[in-house]
């Protein structure tokens, strides 16, 4: 208990400030801001932004045409690449399950460089009205950027469709490789292996405040000197810099200042988690490409920055980036950032985690002395308080109760199994019998899957506990492993104590190789589902207070605690959502971790299908032991 | 006239050279190079011709994609001096700056197929000027990212040049942090030695061009460059003028000098013995008698033969009396790693052989 709270009160004070180291910058080669920059293109921007909305209206999706003539004017080498990808289910954002699009991008050959390594400048083409101004700030960027002569690097500009997908039908291509199944012409003009990238949102005229978006897919973060160079710029140019949309506070001592950091970092962990890439720039960290969506805010403040200021903030950026001499590698790669200016290494942060697993390993490493006075059947009455001799003893016993342990495993496993594949493959006979569109029959037969399994360890008690003939749903091995009568006798012996308690063993190991696991991965996502399900794990016996008990398991299970996060992200935002609509957003946050898992190899899905629900529904039949 | 004559003799060498090294690379090293360009120009303004230096260089910023003015390296902000310019000779080039090539030109084992430029062809009348800028550190110079002369190595090359007469007297001049700890184990007589900073201090960049995007120069080169301008082939400017370069207001670190060594007093030590190449001419019509005072002035070069005892480091003139040194703080360090690993591992197999049952009855 006391481990289990430690670790809790470890992580909260890793928000607190002064605790905190500050960032700074370590790459030498990028040095500080000491750039003067000379972006004057300010209305050309916006003027290139007014003609990209006409013609993105006109062809109701994007202007390859018009794109490619205006790259061509301004100098840069041209390429388009047109992808198109099957969706294993239709969601309702796309409505399809076929999706075309076309990447433009032009390339800024550096004048007296070699080829041999490039950055990214990307702006997603959305529907609608949105992300318009980045477009025409990147183009004068790049009529900007041609009449400089300072560059060692390739400058790729890049415009992709459909956000995400393009981004993923651009790198695939651009690396030449075939990771999700993404069918596109290969990429056409290449520019050497990219450094960096930056992925840029705006969709206003005037922008009040920037937000950066680091979290990527699978939870990888990019070099935190990529965040320092972006931080170091908004000082310097007396920008309002944000990061997770929360404003920066000046004092940092006083208790509210920690409560708003806190909700910085809670926001952070709850990103990282969900493995989502927050922006295009979550694709590329695959690569080890270092990239970073900024967003331009427009929210009626008094102080406004125009389009010049951006500008020159990201031409200031790129100077410095063509700076280096190597790939970003002297800062940090794990982190947490409670603030834009403080950040958690990893060496701060493991620790929480650290005494969170050292709960079940308490709970493993002194296995020993707890069954052993709990039976007396099959000890003998007076036992020498030694190991060896226990061991012995006691080992004659589960042999066969290992065996009793094999039904319950292979059933747990094949419901996560079952959880993994059916949605995808029934949602064809689910749209036929019922009347739900696609996305919704997935989510509702991974629901209807997920709570089965709580169903599950009564048949599986049934059937080992009865003769051949029980009723039920037995499992084919469980009924010739009961039909010799001699080892069923031990069998049913075996399935008192020694029999949970094993598989509760069993259980925590599972759990806690997994969670160890995860945690070197994705620490926020090991770190939340270690809080939520350590204690359950731990406190679990099919002894003890059954409904309470069952209660805390419940809580404990992962897509409860996906509900509750989605509230507690509501919340942290400030836009608190009611009962309903976070039961929508529970839904939609179903669809997506299935959709982004087949689509970009998000790992979210798979994880918590194969290794934690079956993990779950172990500890699940551990109490409902009979 | 006789005074006069006295004068003419009065310095011991005939020839000048100068070995300008810039031990760094990469484009936000810039100010380095502009610093060894600019000594370079300097000296070369007051006559040391190119045969007579080796400039060592890697000579990557002028050409830098990176640059934005390029084939100019320049030292003052607002671009007022270009110190590459169009005559710029650089003996050893790219990787070819290493301490090996270093130590060889110093010595003079150089194999039979370098060529003249690459040489440092002096004697035992010539007076050289080593000028070092890069980065450094306590006891050693960082050349090039992947090695590292240190200041052992340095006073055992001037040893050696000493014992094969290759210079009269040396004046070392470095640049780096803790420029003063390369200094110390000198123990070759005639040098004189000046740095920028002393142990425990950086040296520090003097400023920044926007335009550029770097640092162009060094405080202290700045300032010596900025005493040097107004140095011209006859001043009579001597060496304690340049001891006072660059006090520590203006150069935020302290520079020091060590003069021990040197047989003159630094006050009849003219900046041009080593800065520049000064041939004494001197017309006259009438016949002049060099008598015995002017032998005198030879015996008062060392007499090696005396010297029957080799020297040893430890007995060396106390260097800490002459520079001085911040004294190195002991803090208490927790123990390493590698011992709480094997304490851990201890305790973990003690517990183990007794049982954890023992634990429940000890506690």
């Amino acid at each position: 208990v006391l481990s289990y709270v430690t670790g809790l009160g470890w992580f909260l004070a890793l928000a607190f400030q002064p605790l905190v180291p500050r960032t700074y910058m370590s790459e030498n080669a990028m040095g500080s801001t000491m750039v003067e920059e000379q972006f004057l293109f300010g209305e050309r921007a916006l003027s290139y932004a007014r003609e990209f909305a006409g013609h993105k209206k006109k062809a109701g999706g994007m202007p390859v045409a018009w794109l490619e003539k205006t790259m061509w004017s301004l100098g840069l080498e041209v390429h388009r690449q047109p992808f198109a990808r099957t969706l294993p289910f239709p969601d309702e954002a796309r409505e399809r399950y076929m999706v075309k699009g076309t990447n433009v991008y032009g390339i800024l050959r550096a004048p007296r460089a070699a080829s041999t390594e490039a950055l990214v400048l990307s702006v997603p083409c959305s529907e609608g009205p949105h992300n318009n101004q980045a477009v025409g700030l990147m183009l004068a960027l790049a009529a900007h950027f041609r009449g400089q002569i300072y560059w060692a690097k390739d400058i790729i500009f890049l415009v992709n469709e459909h956000d995400l997908l393009g981004m993923e039908a651009w790198l695939e291509a651009y690396h030449d490789i075939n990771l999700t199944e993404v069918q596109s012409s290969g990429a056409l003009g290449r520019a050497g292996a990219i450094q960096a990238a930056v992925s840029l949102e705006l969709s206003s005229d005037v922008v009040t405040s920037f937000d950066v978006a680091v979290e990527g897919l699978n939870g990888q973060l990019p070099n935190l000197d990529l965040l320092n160079l972006f931080h170091a710029f908004c000082q310097k140019n007396g920008l309002l810099c944000t990061i997770q949309g929360k404003l920066p506070r000046s004092e940092m001592d006083s208790l509210p200042a920690y409560g708003h950091s806190l909700q910085t970092l809670l926001l952070m962990v709850l990103a990282q988690a969900s493995g989502r890439p927050h922006g295009d720039h979550g694709l590329f960290l695959r690569y080890r490409i270092e990239a970073i969506t900024i967003r331009g805010i427009n929210s009626f403040r008094q102080y406004k920055y125009d389009m010049t200021t951006v500008g020159k903030t990201l031409e200031g950026m790129f100077r410095k980036l063509n700076n280096l001499l190597e790939r970003l590698h002297q800062s940090y790669f794990f982190y947490l950032l409670p603030s834009l200016s403080r950040f958690v290494s990893i060496g701060l942060y493991m620790p929480a985690f650290g005494f969170l697993i050292l709960v079940l390993i308490l709970k493993i490493s002194f296995w020993q002395g707890a069954p052993g006075g709990q039976d007396p059947s099959p000890s003998p009455p007076h036992r020498p308080p030694v190991d060896p001799t226990v061991t012995p003893v006691s080992l004659q016993e589960p042999r066969p109760g290992l065996l009793a342990l094999v039904p319950p495993l292979l059933i747990c496993h094949a419901a996560g199994l079952a959880l993994y594949f059916l949605p995808v493959l029934g949602q064809r006979v689910a749209t036929q019998h019922f009347p739900v569109s696609e996305s919704e029959a997935v989510v509702l037969t991974v629901i209807a899957i997920y709570v089965a399994g709580m169903a599950l360890p009564h048949n599986t008690h049934r059937c080992r506990a009865g003769a051949v003939g029980v009723p039920g749903v037995p499992s084919p091995l469980a009924v010739r492993l009961s039909v010799p009568p001699g080892p069923r006798r031990a069998l049913a012996g075996g399935g008192s104590d020694r029999g949970w308690m094993t598989l509760k063993l069993l259980a925590l190991l599972y759990l806690a190789l997994q969670l160890g696991c995860l945690a070197l991965l994705n620490f926020s996502l090991g770190f939340l589902l270690a809080a939520t399900m350590v204690p359950a794990a731990a406190a679990v016996t099919p002894n003890g207070p059954k409904v309470l008990l069952g209660a805390l398991l419940v809580l404990a299970t992962p897509a409860v605690t996906l509900l509750l996060a989605i509230f507690l992200q509501r919340e942290l935002v400030e836009a608190p959502a009611a009962v309903a609509e976070g039961w929508q957003l529970f839904l939609a946050a179903l669809a997506e971790g299935l959709l982004q898992h087949h689509l970009y190899g998000s790992f979210l899905f798979p994880f918590l299908a194969l290794g934690a629900h079956p993990c779950w529904l172990l500890l699940w039949n551990v109490l409902c032991w009979k | 006239f006789q005074d006069q004559a006295e004068q003419f003799f009065r310095s011991g060498h005939t020839n000048n050279w100068a070995v300008l090294v810039c031990t760094s690379r990469f484009w936000f090293n810039y100010r380095h190079v502009a610093n060894t360009l600019s000594v370079y120009r300097s000296v070369k303004r007051l006559g040391i011709p190119d045969s007579h230096i080796v400039l060592m260089l890697a000579d990557d910023m002028a050409c830098n994609p990176r640059n934005p003015k390029p084939a100019t390296v320049f030292s003052h902000k607002n671009m007022e001096l270009n110190v590459y310019g169009d005559d710029v000779e650089v003996d050893y080039r790219s990787y070819e700056v290493t301490v090996e090539n270093f130590l060889r030109v110093l010595t003079g084992r150089i194999p039979p197929s370098t060529s003249r430029s690459k040489r440092l062809l002096s004697d035992d009348r010539s007076n050289i000027l080593i000028y070092m800028t890069g980065h450094g550190g306590n006891g050693f110079l960082k050349f090039q990212d992947s090695e590292e002369i240190t200041n052992v190595e340095l006073a055992d090359a001037f040893e050696q040049m000493w014992q094969k007469r290759r210079y009269n007297e040396l004046l070392f001049i470095i640049d780096t942090c803790q420029g003063a700890s390369m200094y110390e184990r000198f123990y070759s007589p005639n040098i004189m030695a000046l740095a920028s900073s002393q142990v425990g201090e950086d040296s520090l960049s003097h400023q920044p061009d926007l335009g550029i995007g770097v640092h162009l120069m060094d405080r202290y080169t700045f300032y010596v460059l900025e005493f040097l301008e107004e140095i011209h082939p006859a001043s009579q400017t001597n060496m304690n003028d340049l001891f006072q370069v660059c006090p520590k207001s203006l150069c935020v670190s302290t520079p020091g000098h060590r003069t021990d060594l040197f047989q003159r007093d630094p006050r009849s030590v003219l900046i041009t013995d080593f800065f520049g190449s000064v041939r004494k001419v001197e017309i006259t019509t009438e016949t002049i008698s060099l008598d015995r005072d002017v032998a005198g002035f030879e015996s008062k070069l060392p007499k090696d033969e005396l010297a029957t005892e080799p020297l040893k480091y430890a007995e060396q003139l106390p260097v800490a009396q002459i520079i001085h040194q911040k004294p190195k703080q002991k803090d208490w360090h927790p123990p390493g790693g590698f011992i709480l690993g094997l304490w851990a591992l201890i305790i973990m197999v003690f517990f183990k052989t007794y049982g954890i049952k023992h634990m429940k009855h000890i506690f």
